[in-house]
């Protein structure tokens, strides 16, 4: 019955050849291994979010007066409302985490060299998309927190010479951040987000399977490669890897809930110890440290072009990255990657200890 | 002579792919500026009774969709300023024990002049006159210099 119903098909849509190609694709085993599964874990938790995004969706209502009373609703009220929002919250955090693992061991690796210049372009972008969305979604509550954090991110774009204002303008929908803002970032955060993650990840993942998994140099010169079928074996450690995070995840949500704190107020002061969410403090913590003026620019529009230009330098590493004489021993780029990942760490752990 | 039949037809049609294009995109754009809403002119807000503002104490005022903090000093005296945080736009409060403006969002500090004086703010606060009328206290926009 079953090879009836698959020669219905193939003779149709002709599928054997990908079969054949799932078949034949191989993965490499070696000491970093471990970092192949990065990716599959982000992907994991970005279904995690589009599906108790839906869930969540039900019951949202955006508008100043009924954003934050819908989600206390949604908490208090519907049956296992709670958990869901708490799922959604956590699985936000940690995917924007598992993608800075990812990234940080692409990098190490050097995976993002010569074929897949692409893909590590595609995975940048998928990481500023999701920090969007981060971003627009920790408005939808409309609490205080999220206001003041809102108001910051978006008044920190009006510090981009020219088109500085005209942007602030466009993101917040008018000149103060009000429920013209919660609307847009509505739009931004259930449908423009998802739309624009959905095609790169095509994108991405295409990349990765027609170009096949990265050997890092030293695997690359074994005589004897030891490899295993990406299916099935890769693909059941990664499945057992997705349990182990959705049980973590679940703990996380039920033992360390998000708060909904108290609703958003224009006119009320912004409350002590206000702080950004995790990935975003150490460019909040450098904000904090840039004088108001150096030489003849603004702090603020210094820090904005600093981060900016590191970004596209980051981005565009495929493409000047320090080569190195077989042999030696100094790795400029890896003392590039660390100082990188040790500001990071830094900024991120005092900007929680001040 | 000239240019070739072909190189002139791909002109046309570039040129009228660009024309499609920018009468497509026009309209998007556009419709992503919010339009210009129209504001109540406000010259001055009542703050209440001074008899119920104590000493060493603020508030935070509604000035039309600005927020204003009065302040009331150890002294007795009255101050105002606007207070939208000169950074990045967070709302500041008054902090009694220092005799300081202060921002929770980035450190900023101001002192009872509205003077930025320690943190990223790169401007002082703008003023507001404060008048006292038979108890009342009013606060009105800074007159233009």
């Amino acid at each position: 019955m079953n090879s009836k119903l698959f020669n219905w098909i193939d003779e149709r849509f002709n599928i054997s050849p990908l079969i054949d190609f799932m078949k034949h694709k191989e993965v490499p085993v070696h000491k970093h291994s471990i970092w192949y599964y990065m990716g599959g874990v982000t992907l994991f938790l970005f279904i995690v979010q589009v599906l108790t995004g839906i869930l969540l969706l039900l019951y949202y209502q955006p508008g100043v007066d009924s954003a934050y009373e819908s989600v206390r609703f949604l908490m208090t009220k519907v049956n296992f409302g709670w958990l869901f929002r708490q799922i959604h919250g956590w699985a936000a955090n940690m995917m924007i985490f598992f993608i800075f693992l990812h990234m940080f061991s692409v990098f190490f690796t050097r995976a993002y060299q010569k074929p897949r210049e692409l893909t590590w372009i595609t995975g940048m972008f998928l990481m500023f998309v999701a920090m969007g969305a981060g971003f627009s979604g920790y408005l939808l509550p409309w609490n205080e927190l999220a206001f003041f954090a809102t108001k910051v991110g978006t008044d920190i774009t009006g510090a981009v010479p020219v088109v500085g204002n005209m942007m602030k303008v466009l993101l917040r929908g008018g000149e103060d951040v009000t429920g013209a803002t919660l609307s847009r970032f509505y739009a931004f955060h259930v449908a423009l987000i998802p739309a624009i993650m959905t095609l790169l990840l095509g994108l991405h993942l295409t990349f990765v399977q027609r170009q096949g998994m990265h050997e890092p140099d030293h695997f690359k010169k074994a005589l004897k490669k030891k490899v295993i079928p990406f299916f099935p074996n890769f693909i059941l450690r990664d499945a057992l890897l997705w349990l182990i995070v959705i049980n973590i995840l679940l703990y996380l949500a039920v033992f360390f809930p998000w708060e909904l704190g108290l609703k958003a107020d224009a006119f009320a002061p912004a409350p002590d110890g206000i702080k950004p969410e995790w990935y975003f403090m150490f460019m909040f913590q450098t904000l904090k440290y840039i004088p108001a003026h150096v030489w003849f620019i603004e702090g603020e529009v210094l820090g904005v072009l600093g981060f900016g230009l590191i970004a596209l330098i980051w981005v565009l590493v495929p493409f000047w990255e320090i080569k190195i004489k077989p042999g030696t021993k100094f790795r400029p780029m890896n003392v590039i990657g660390a100082i990188g990942v040790i500001y990071i760490i830094v900024l991120t752990v005092v900007g929680y200890m001040v | 002579m000239g240019i070739s039949r072909k190189k002139f037809i791909d002109y046309i049609l570039g040129g009228s792919l660009l024309g499609w294009l920018g009468s497509t995109l026009y309209p998007v754009l556009a419709y992503l500026k919010p339009p210009k809403v129209p504001e109540v002119n406000v010259n001055s807000v009542n703050a209440g009774m001074l008899t119920d503002f104590s000493i060493n104490s603020s508030k935070i005022l509604k000035f039309g969709r600005i927020p204003v903090i009065l302040i009331r000093k150890d002294s007795g005296e009255l101050r105002a300023f606007e207070a939208t945080c000169t950074h990045l736009d967070c709302i500041v409060q008054y902090k009694r024990d220092e005799k300081q403006i202060y921002c929770a969002c980035h450190n900023g500090r101001y002192d009872l002049h509205g003077l930025n004086i320690s943190g990223p703010p790169p401007r002082p606060l703008v003023q507001f006159d404060v008048n006292v009328i038979r108890d009342e206290i009013v606060v009105s926009k800074p007159k233009p210099v």
